[in-house]
């Protein structure tokens, strides 16, 4: 092969993140806190993975660098391909927009708003805007894909923990996003829902949809591919995940051990 | 991000906490309603005084007896009576392009019919008077020129004071003691209303002038004249040309201040409406500082609610809103809180102003003009008092927002 071809090989299935000693200091006062020190770390489209670690380990100030939150503060950080270095505040928001979706430990969902209305959010600040009917019909499918196709109505109090996650992974789906953040999507939820979340991460994941999740929990790391472990804002550990979980064996696990308890009482 | 979506959200964000919305509002309405009211009744205390100023007559130039220094005291215009009959007869001779003139004297004297009495102004005037004030007769006949030369007792009496002494019963034929000086009735006045001092102009008597100076008052000067101009454009010459026949009847010498004062219908009605524009402004100073107020209440809650907001606004971030599409959003917000109280305000200011001229029979005028300025100034103070918070707002860090408890 040569080298001109092997450049365009290389240029099309470029990684969805590419961090290149990457660092992030923070100056509280006089001291100058390295939040991240020097990560260097790649994620391929169709990637699953978990980033853990303690807290204070500088996985989330990772994760908001990677989300286009944050700009780093040393090294090199490309989002499918575009370096952020050098983007606006502006052009990070369009960034964010475009290619990422969010979604957040306290799933942040605007209350007295139906489903379907905040699911259609992200699309109210995209660039190419899509007529009323069409932004509708589009909200309707991400909700049929989390499985919540008769709730677009509801409001958000009107809806359990895991259904409001549902509604917030569906509005993370809506702009058709290359990377799909969770910031410890399970941490309010209890662990028939956790499973029944990671069900839905799973699937997207098979669908081809690259996902990073930051979790403590090495049980809901197990539902991902990748594990990478964060330590002092270094990287110490990064394996594919060898014992992997998966949710629909993992449920109905769940279920038995539930009717087992139900038979003996 | 388009203006309707944010103005849907703007109004969504406003009906979620109502009374606080409309307690906010509150300042703008108050402001915006003293606003409307207090303009629209200098409005109308304008158009009533033109109007007055306008019964007047037409083209009238007023020739006012004058202050004279004596001794170091200067007295006010009219103080002294320095027209005589003299200067008033050969300004009649002698001033060209006049329709007609007339002096005025006046006093207040008992008048009685029967056994009805009343005391009432008594004008001594010139036969042109009534036409130089477009003042028709309701019935009888005005006094004419002999009467005036050879000072006969004939009246003309006004709506109002013929209305007190004859009842329903017609006054013209009848004789009228003024002063217990048998005086003959031959006309009656038809309704003038008030003046623009806010005196009843029908509450009156007129006389000769002759016969009210030799009977009645004893005068012997004038108190002022009125001149009638022919038309519009020759006022300005015709002034000209009393102010020198009387400097000079009054062997003014150049560089002495003139004993009399010439004042066209134009100055006086500029004297006027320039009073009452002073009015307008004054009470729509008052009213703005309570909009000013408004405002500030406006940009408080809009602070309360950046705060109160701010994990909303960090989520808005996150899924790619822009600073400019939060600031839109408050900014939006904020106008919306202005407008929709600057309309209540519209509202509520023009039902005082009705409320007003019900009640107390001020008239009113409500100006599309005062409410084009009133909602203009209302999103304007919207926009002011609003930027600030929305630009926190747009400025604030979405990993903090985020975060924010």
């Amino acid at each position: 092969m040569d080298s001109v071809r092997a450049e365009a090989f290389f240029a099309l299935v470029h990684p969805v993140v590419k961090l290149e000693n990457f660092a992030k200091t923070y100056h509280t006062g006089e001291v100058d806190v390295h939040a991240v020190n020097g990560v260097s770390l790649e994620i391929q489209p169709g990637e699953f993975v978990a980033i853990m670690g303690a807290s204070g380990s500088g996985k989330s100030t990772m994760m908001n660098s990677i989300g286009c939150l944050d700009r780093p503060s040393g090294g090199r950080y490309m989002l499918d391909g575009v370096d952020i270095g050098g983007l606006s505040r502006d052009e990070l928001a369009d960034l964010r927009n475009q290619k990422i979706g969010f979604v957040f430990q306290g799933f942040n969902l605007l209350s007295r708003t139906s489903a379907v209305e905040n699911i259609e959010l992200p699309l109210l600040y995209a660039r190419n805007k899509l007529r009323g009917r069409e932004l509708r019909e589009r909200a309707l499918e991400v909700l049929a894909l989390v499985g919540l196709g008769d709730r677009g109505g509801h409001h958000p109090n009107q809806l359990s923990g895991g259904q409001q996650q549902r509604v917030a992974i569906a509005r993370a789906l809506i702009n058709e996003p290359k990377l799909l953040l969770a910031d410890e999507p399970t941490g309010n939820l209890d662990t028939q829902t956790s499973i029944e979340i990671m069900g839905i991460f799973q699937d997207l994941n098979r669908r081809g949809m690259t996902i990073i999740m930051v979790t403590h929990e090495l049980d809901i790391a197990r539902y991902c591919l990748r594990m990478v472990v964060m330590r002092d804002g270094r990287i110490v550990r990064d394996e594919p995940v060898t014992d992997r979980l998966d949710a629909v064996t993992e449920r109905a696990k769940l279920q038995q051990e539930h009717q087992a308890v139900q038979l003996t009482s | 991000m388009n203006l309707l979506a944010t103005f849907r959200i703007a109004v969504r964000a406003l009906r979620r906490n109502t009374l606080r919305t409309l307690l906010t509002m509150l300042g703008i309405i108050i402001g915006v309603g003293a606003v409307i009211a207090m303009v629209s009744i200098g409005n109308g205390a304008k158009a009533q005084m033109e109007s007055r100023v306008a019964s007047l007559g037409q083209n009238v130039i007023q020739v006012f007896s004058g202050s004279v220094s004596r001794g170091g005291f200067r007295g006010g215009f009219g103080s002294s009576g320095t027209l005589t009959r003299e200067d008033y007869e050969s300004l009649r001779r002698e001033i060209s392009g006049v329709n007609g003139a007339s002096p005025e004297v006046r006093n207040f004297s008992q008048l009685a019919y029967g056994n009805q009495n009343l005391n009432s102004q008594v004008m001594g005037v010139g036969a042109d008077y009534m036409e130089i004030r477009s003042w028709p007769l309701a019935s009888g006949a005005n006094f004419t020129e002999n009467d005036v030369r050879n000072a006969n007792k004939v009246a003309l009496i006004g709506k109002t004071t013929a209305d007190t002494l004859f009842g329903d019963s017609d006054p013209v034929g009848q004789v009228l003691r003024i002063k217990s000086a048998p005086f003959a009735i031959v006309g009656l006045l038809s309704a003038k209303g008030t003046s623009m001092m806010g005196s009843d102009q029908d509450d009156v008597v007129l006389v000769p002038y002759t016969s009210a100076m030799r009977r009645l008052s004893g005068d012997t000067t004038f108190r002022s004249i009125m001149v009638q101009a022919a038309d519009k454009d020759t006022i300005p010459q015709v002034q000209q040309q009393i102010i020198d026949l009387l400097r000079q009847r009054h062997r003014i010498v150049d560089g002495r201040e003139d004993d009399f004062m010439v004042r066209t219908q134009q100055e006086i009605s500029d004297f006027a409406t320039d009073s009452a524009k002073i009015m307008t402004y004054l009470l729509a100073a008052v009213a703005s500082v309570s909009l000013i107020v408004g405002g500030i209440g406006i940009m408080n809650i809009m602070l309360v609610s950046v705060t109160e907001r701010t994990r909303e606004i960090g989520l808005r971030m996150a899924v790619g809103a822009r600073g400019r599409d939060i600031l839109m959003q408050f900014l939006i917000e904020a106008v919306t809180l202005s407008l929709v109280g600057g309309l209540i305000g519209i509202l509520l200011g023009w039902g005082g102003a009705q409320l007003v001229s019900r009640n107390l029979g001020w008239s009113t005028l409500v100006s599309l003009e005062s409410i084009m300025t009133a909602f203009v100034f209302s999103a304007a103070i919207g926009v002011f008092f609003g930027f600030y918070p929305a630009r926190k707002a747009a400025q604030l860090d979405p990993i903090d927002a985020l975060r924010y408890e």
